[in-house]
């Protein structure tokens, strides 16, 4: 292996990284809070993949001077969109299955096959292009044979954007800390006046908003059609059980090792091997370690 | 008491909408028609391949019927979802035959979906007609192959390689049946021709990380890439080669599963220049299929392209009625018959059914993807004999 080879293989596991970290990140922070399972987190990334190929077609027509822009505003509409659908999701839906989480499991897998035909139906059964944006295309050349792609340098820049929002949001803003108050102990939390049942619906929300972002930013290296979220979902539910289910940091860190370990044994041997291995490790090591890398600690 | 009665009226009003779904897919028989059966994957992961092939096959029985039909009857096609779900398929078919008695059926489209289908068509002795070009090694009593097998179109594609492009090659695949199996054949043709493989890897079904591998082909350089990936990993593993700076301006690359419709979903600017090998593109240029992409634009939209598998799909409903009206029934051991040695001009150009092993003398064609999605062809093979068990 040649310097220049390592040096994309490293980049390549940091990609692998922010990819993982953004998928997970909103599931991460559902379950934290509420428990619940949403196995329809891949749906939402997939309906923030179409809203930004909806931005995209609207540009085309109206705006085809300003398509460069599109993508950032193609972003926002994703997560304005998804954050509003997980808001009514939690207020009609989700609410009325607390502490039923087999039944949430089961619900919000239906949901994940209504939405999958809804999409069917509305954008048709074979993916959508979604076109990637002139300056994001083509890769930067630090020399001859060492090429970082542009899309990818992007997504690190926005993961590591929206994780700062995140923490910023959960550990420096009056709702972060309603959030954590209600995760730590529901009932005090309530005692203590704060509305937990509109925690619940924000922060269900924001997951999905964050779902959105996800899909919306993997328009740019994976597929847009109606059963893509099912490509994202298993490898976000390793993330986050892994990285022990409620805490941020624990889905970093997993994040992280599965990135490294998996690019580098997709090098060394092929792409399914390389999976299978990892797979076999997360489930050794959640052997010895039940609740993740790293589990809360609290009474219960 | 009285919410029991009106949850009770509500269940009522639901169960009546859904038992009328079946009659609106399914119109009355009449005496004056023939029943066929079409079983392809509407919903789940393959109705992105399989929705368009069940369009063709519609648009060759509605202008059959629309000519008069076959041996005066109109063909009333039963159309079944597999949903993407290997023994949902065995069961649709079973329903067909046992039920509905069709006289013929249209339909399988993955490797997988095709053997699980095939032992219920071999005891039922019915007649299936499968469109989708595939790996070789089978010949069933029960089931007429219009695609291409791996000698017309993986074996053509490689020797042309070897001539052309040069003698070391990448092989990169989905992991499943067809690209294992095609590759197993392309690395004994590449062998046998004086080239080497400096690579082989396969990723799993509707994996979209393709970073490790594109570098592995950048280490390697290889004079060509041979790709078998399938379905959604395909936008991801073109979308990231443009992006870490691969294109046909520095590596020559030949997709074995990319036709027209996939092109539209990867978007062209992520594939021009590549390869491709199919019996069939919708550039091709004759009058047959200036008639067949017409129609199908003029039936379907504008913006439909059609590709390798559906025009094999509306072959195969024409080399039917052809078959039957030479046998003179619909009785399936005479079609099966009378089609044996069967000519028919299709959108693809002549073609010609094998004396004995129900595959057809098709063509291997070789061409790139330009900009707007479309296929120029820069190689055509005389029609090769089909031939399910190379030797190699």
């Amino acid at each position: 292996m040649t310097f220049d080879i390592l040096v994309m293989q490293i980049f390549s596991g940091f990609s692998l990284f922010s990819v993982l970290v953004l998928m997970a990140l909103g599931l991460t922070i559902v379950f934290g809070l509420m428990g619940v399972i949403n196995m329809a987190h891949g749906e939402l990334m997939a309906m923030g993949s179409y809203m930004t190929y909806v931005t995209s077609v609207v540009f085309q027509r109206y705006f085809p001077d300003h398509m460069g822009w599109y993508f950032i505003i193609g972003i926002g509409v994703a997560f304005v969109v998804t954050f509003a659908f997980g808001f009514l999701l939690e207020r009609c839906f989700i609410r009325f299955m607390y502490k039923r989480p087999l039944d949430t499991l089961l619900a919000t897998w239906g949901l994940s096959l209504v939405l999958q035909q809804l999409f069917r139906q509305v954008f048709g059964p074979k993916e959508v292009t979604v076109p990637t944006v002139q300056w994001l295309q083509g890769a930067w050349k630090i020399s001859e044979g060492l090429e970082l792609p542009l899309n990818r340098i992007f997504i690190i820049g926005l993961t590591l954007v929206i994780a700062a929002a995140v923490f910023l949001f959960l550990y420096r803003s009056r709702w972060g800390l309603r959030i954590r108050a209600v995760t730590q102990n529901r009932a005090m939390a309530g005692a203590a006046g704060i509305n937990t049942a509109r925690v619940d619906a924000v922060t269900f929300a924001l997951g999905c908003g964050l779902a959105g972002i996800a899909g919306s930013s993997f328009t740019m290296l994976a597929s847009t059609g109606p059963v893509s979220g099912q490509q994202y979902l298993v490898d976000t539910f390793i993330v986050v059980v892994f990285g022990g289910v409620e805490s941020l940091l624990g889905t970093f860190l997993s994040a992280f090792a599965i990135g490294q370990t998996q690019i580098s044994l997709e090098y060394l041997t092929t792409g399914s091997m390389a999976k299978a291995i990892t797979l076999l490790v997360v489930i050794v090591l959640l052997f010895l370690r039940p609740n993740g890398l790293f589990a809360a600690k609290v009474r219960r | 008491m009285h919410n029991e009665k009106r949850r009770l009226i509500k269940h009522a009003l639901l169960l009546g909408a859904f038992s009328l779904l079946p009659f609106s897919l399914v119109s009355q028989a009449q005496a004056d028609s023939v029943k066929v059966g079409i079983v392809h994957s509407l919903t789940g992961t393959m109705a992105m391949s399989e929705a368009s092939v069940v369009d063709a096959e519609k648009l060759a029985i509605e202008q059959i019927n629309a000519s008069g039909g076959v041996l005066g009857k109109t063909i009333e096609p039963i159309v079944e979802d597999g949903a993407s779900d290997w023994p949902t398929f065995a069961e649709k078919a079973r329903k067909l035959l046992e039920n509905d008695h069709v006289a013929a059926t249209f339909g399988a489209y993955t490797s997988a979906s095709r053997k699980a289908v095939l032992p219920v068509f071999e005891r039922n002795k019915g007649l299936l007609y499968y469109p989708t070009f595939y790996e070789g090694l089978e010949k069933s009593p029960a089931i007429i192959y219009t695609g291409a097998e791996a000698s017309q179109q993986t074996l053509a594609a490689v020797t042309w390689l070897m001539a052309n492009k040069g003698k070391s090659v990448y092989l990169v695949g989905s992991d499943y049946i067809w690209p294992r199996t095609t590759n197993k054949l392309a690395r004994a043709s590449v062998t046998k021709q004086g080239g080497s493989i400096v690579g082989e890897d396969y990723l799993p079904l509707g994996n979209i990380e393709f970073s490790s591998v594109i570098n592995k082909i950048k280490a390697a350089k290889p004079d060509i890439v041979l790709s078998t990936i399938v379905g959604g990993s395909n936008v991801a593993f073109y979308k990231q080669l443009k992006a870490a700076g691969i294109d046909s301006s520095n590596q020559t690359l030949m997709a074995l599963a990319v036709t027209e419709e996939e092109v539209t979903g990867i978007g062209a600017e992520n594939l021009t220049g590549f390869l491709t090998c199919m019996s069939y593109f919708q550039s091709l240029k004759n009058p047959i299929n200036e008639k067949f992409v017409a129609a199908f634009k003029a039936r379907y939209g504008d913006k439909r392209v059609v590709g390798d598998p559906m025009a094999a799909a509306y072959t195969a409903v024409y080399l039917w009625k052809k078959a039957v009206e030479k046998a003179g029934t619909f009785d399936v051991p005479a079609v099966i018959a009378a089609s044996s040695e069967l000519v028919l001009d299709a959108p693809e150009g002549e073609i010609k059914v094998h004396k004995d092993n129900h595959h057809l003398w098709k063509r291997a064609r070789i061409g790139t993807i330009n900009a707007q999605g479309q296929v120029d062809v820069i190689y055509e093979s005389a029609p090769i004999e089909p031939n399910p068990f190379p030797k190699l």
